[in-house]
């Protein structure tokens, strides 16, 4: 039996590790797909119409998916943390209720059109619905991240005694919401998603595109994947560079709001200034692995370069080391090097997308090889990185989930027992694997069966008379 | 206007909000029950037909709605955790098992019409139907149990109310698919549909009865609550509208009888609230009035949802319109 502290942490850890993938498809395919919408309505060429219809079907399934882990990290928060929910129900609920009302009901609502009636509406109807659908899915990351940053950086709000209680109080809502940490985590979330779907998109088209031209083994819609690798490479090409230099001053803002986080990013333990910026940190033995500390790694370390990005500027500038707190520190190992892959991945993406520019450029796009398989292989990289990304946030914001109001010890149902939670928590497990697994297959399996034949676009737009036969009454 | 000092002072408006807020919650709930209820009972109705081609046609009919449906469910969870948190926290904990059941069988119901899509040899699709069909049946099942122990009070999941009022809203869902794909389909099928209506209809009065039977043996406290007006009143009230809802499956006024059995839903969904007030959770004795947070966020939320929810129902104006009708053959919408 795991103890039910424990197995809470552990299951809303792996639920949220789950459910954050399918939020990212869908809030990284919208643009695209508002984009394909317009463009396919405006031209009225078959390749946007293809790229619409099965983009859309990825989008649909992942939303459907989406759903429903969504709706079990809502119930977590009354079945597994109902301390905090009651402490900090009162500023924390509003803006989940926000998020079902303004946000969802638009993308679940306008979706069915989206997804099901291009033959019903017009024009117009249909591009709004697209723009509705992905609109929704930015107003859902809105509220949820304003929960998340709020969290992390809380304001607006005092403690007061209630019912033999020390609870948060909600008393101005908009620096509750508008919380300093809120611009930045939206900003990064949003353009990582952006950019983890173009590298996926990229990725599947690479694959198509080396078979076709490199491996001249002739697939059915080469000028789709060519399109689909061209659009998501632009896409690669904005984001990528947007997310080094947004997250480098993200990671100044980290320093000034939660210095713990950040001296655990560094695994800087003692309070120094000139601190080196290990970019390359090779674990030589076990202790270094589990307990990096940032004056023994082996790596090459650039000096002054962590005072650097702390203070924006200053290489001998102060970083207040873990040693200096008096909570106990989050677990470093994890934060440390969550943090550098991240990172890591971030200048990955960059070079892969002037690389990328650069053969396309060069009009050897479909010809590099080893591009196309830098591509297929980086194709859930941008996953990863998000993944790891929120590592470093929620781990590293530890032991607290109120930035020193809360911690997460203190906010697990009194109630639960071990034998409930490890249940859960073990049917999770087993549960997620398989709706993983079954994903995965349906997502395959659309993009094997490639997008809709030119004769299937036609047969929509003009039903034969065979299918008019079939009518029933 | 309101000035902004006051908001954190008075209630908008004067409004008695806790109350407000306590039939809202209770409403997006039976919203839910209803529109994902004919969802719910769609998929048990799939265990019923045995041609392929009849499945498709359900699997079609319910297609662009679902997922918005289920959302309701989401907002009643929202509502709940910022007008009430304590309860939503105290609620949620205390059946524990019982709400990850409820998840599990929606996130069957979710997944397995998406995976029979998938492939055409029999046995996955066999596999896929029953497991739509465990999901729809568990669903509203598990939803039922977990309001009659709400309003019981009770500690423990399995209570006699409980199942009675589960397998209640079992019934009611089968009548609420069978009034929306009489909405939805054609000839053969349509007409077939309404027997499987008038058996559901039977079984849920029945049920009703024996639910508010053991109720009034099983819990001293609700009695007096269960014999008030307003009870009886939503009793009359239903068996008006089954009556309604018969004559007019037997007229073929498709409309009139989707509209009745949205009426049965919120009776059923008035008489557990209406039975429950003045408390919100038996089980701890906290009071509407008790359990409703602070007036500043309370104001918050009123303004928006008084904003948002005129909104979503255009939202599901639209999409019910773009969709009515019946699906004409060879469009799978």
């Amino acid at each position: 039996m795991v103890d039910p502290i424990a197995a809470s942490r552990l299951q809303f850890a792996l639920t949220t590790i789950v459910h954050i993938i399918f939020p990212v498809v869908s809030m990284g395919l919208a643009p695209f797909l508002v984009y394909f919408t317009w463009k396919d309505i405006r031209t009225g060429k078959a390749i946007y119409e293809q790229l619409r219809r099965f983009w859309t079907k990825i989008f649909a399934v992942s939303f459907a998916v989406g759903t429903v882990t969504g709706l079990v990290l809502e119930f977590e928060f009354g079945t597994n943390f109902a301390a905090f929910s009651t402490i900090a129900g009162e500023l924390f609920g509003g803006p989940l209720a926000l998020e079902g009302m303004m946000a969802f009901m638009l993308e679940a609502t306008f979706l069915g059109i989206f997804v099901f009636g291009r033959e019903r509406v017009s024009n117009l109807v249909y591009f709004v619905s697209s723009v509705a659908v992905g609109l929704g899915t930015w107003l859902s990351a809105t509220w949820i991240l304003i929960a998340n940053s709020w969290m992390q950086t809380p304001r607006g709000f005092e403690m007061v005694m209630e019912n033999g209680q020390s609870v948060v109080n909600l008393v101005d809502p908009i620096a509750a919401y508008l919380n300093p940490r809120f611009p930045w985590m939206f900003v990064h979330m949003q353009n990582a998603a952006v950019e983890s779907v173009a590298l996926l998109m990229a990725g599947i088209a690479a694959y198509y595109v080396f078979r076709h031209h490199v491996w001249e083994n002739p697939i059915q819609h080469p000028e789709f994947w060519e399109k689909t690798l061209k659009v998501a490479l632009v896409a690669l090409l904005i984001t990528a560079p947007i997310q080094a230099i947004q997250g480098d001053a993200y990671g100044r803002h980290v320093a000034d709001t939660q210095p713990q986080k950040f001296a655990a990013m560094e695994a800087v333990w003692e309070t120094e200034s000139y601190v080196p910026e290990y970019l390359i940190a090779v674990p030589t033995d076990l202790d270094s692995l589990f307990d990096p500390r940032a004056k023994e790694l082996f790596g090459i370390g650039i000096p002054g370069m962590a005072s650097w990005l702390a203070s924006g500027g200053n290489a001998e500038a102060t970083i207040r080391g873990l040693e200096s707190f008096s909570t106990e520190a989050p677990p470093v190992a994890i934060v440390f090097w969550a943090f550098r892959i991240m990172v890591a991945l971030g200048f990955w993406f960059i070079l892969l997308a002037l690389w990328g520019a650069y053969r396309w450029w060069r009009g050897e796009l479909l010809e590099d090889d080893l591009l196309h398989k830098a591509l297929m292989g980086s194709s859930l990289l941008g996953f990863l990185a998000v993944e790891v990304g929120w590592i470093v946030t929620e781990v590293g914001r530890q032991p607290w989930v109120i930035q020193g109001v809360l911690k997460t010890t203190d906010s697990v149902s009194p109630g639960l027992t071990g034998t409930e939670a490890t249940f859960t928590l073990a049917g999770f497990a087993g549960g997620y694997a398989l709706l993983l697994i079954l994903y995965t297959y349906v997502v395959v399996r659309l993009v094997r069966s490639g997008p809709p034949t030119r004769d299937e676009l036609a047969a929509v737009e003009s039903p034969t008379t065979e299918e008019a036969v079939s009518v029933d009454d | 206007m309101t000035e902004p000092g006051t908001l954190a002072s008075e209630p908008l408006f004067g409004l008695p909000l806790a109350e407000l807020w306590f039939g809202l919650v209770f409403f997006i709930f039976g919203t839910f029950l209803f529109l994902d209820g004919f969802d719910f009972g769609v998929g048990i109705l799939f265990a019923t037909r045995d041609s392929k081609h009849e499945k498709e046609r359900l699997l079609d009919a319910i297609g662009p709605f679902w997922d918005g449906n289920e959302v309701w469910l989401v907002v009643f969870g929202g509502a709940l955790f910022a007008a009430f948190p304590s309860i939503y926290a105290n609620l949620f904990s205390r059946h524990y098992l019982l709400m990850f059941a409820i998840l599990a069988a929606l996130g069957l119901r979710g997944l397995a019409p998406e995976m029979y899509e998938q492939r055409d040899d029999a046995s996955w699709k066999t596999w896929w139907g029953r497991a739509f069909v465990v999901g729809s049946l568990a669903t509203p099942f598990l939803i039922g149990l977990f309001a009659a122990n709400w309003l019981l009070g009770a500690t423990t999941i399995v209570t006699l109310p409980g199942i009675v009022v589960g397998l209640a809203v079992v019934a009611l869902t089968v009548v609420d698919g069978v009034a929306f794909l009489r909405l939805k389909t054609r000839g053969e099928l349509r007409e077939s549909l309404a027997t499987d209506g008038y058996r559901a209809l039977a079984a849920y009065l029945a049920l009703v009865v024996i639910a508010l039977g053991a109720l009034y043996a099983t819990t001293p406290g609700l009695r007096s609550a269960l014999l008030s007006p307003l009870v009886v009143g939503l009793v009359v009230v239903t068996l008006v509208l089954a009556g309604g809802y018969a004559l007019a499956t037997a007229r073929d006024r498709y409309y009139l009888a989707f509209v009745a059995v949205a009426g049965l839903v919120f009776s059923l969904v008035g008489v557990v609230a209406g039975s429950m007030y003045p408390l919100i959770d038996r089980a701890s004795g906290l009071a509407v009035e008790d359990a409703i947070v602070s007036t500043l966020p309370l104001n918050v939320m009123t303004i928006g949802a008084g904003l948002l929810l005129p909104l979503i129902f255009v939202y599901f104006g639209v999409l019910y319109s773009v969709f009515s009708g019946p699906i004409e053959a060879g469009e799978s919408y």
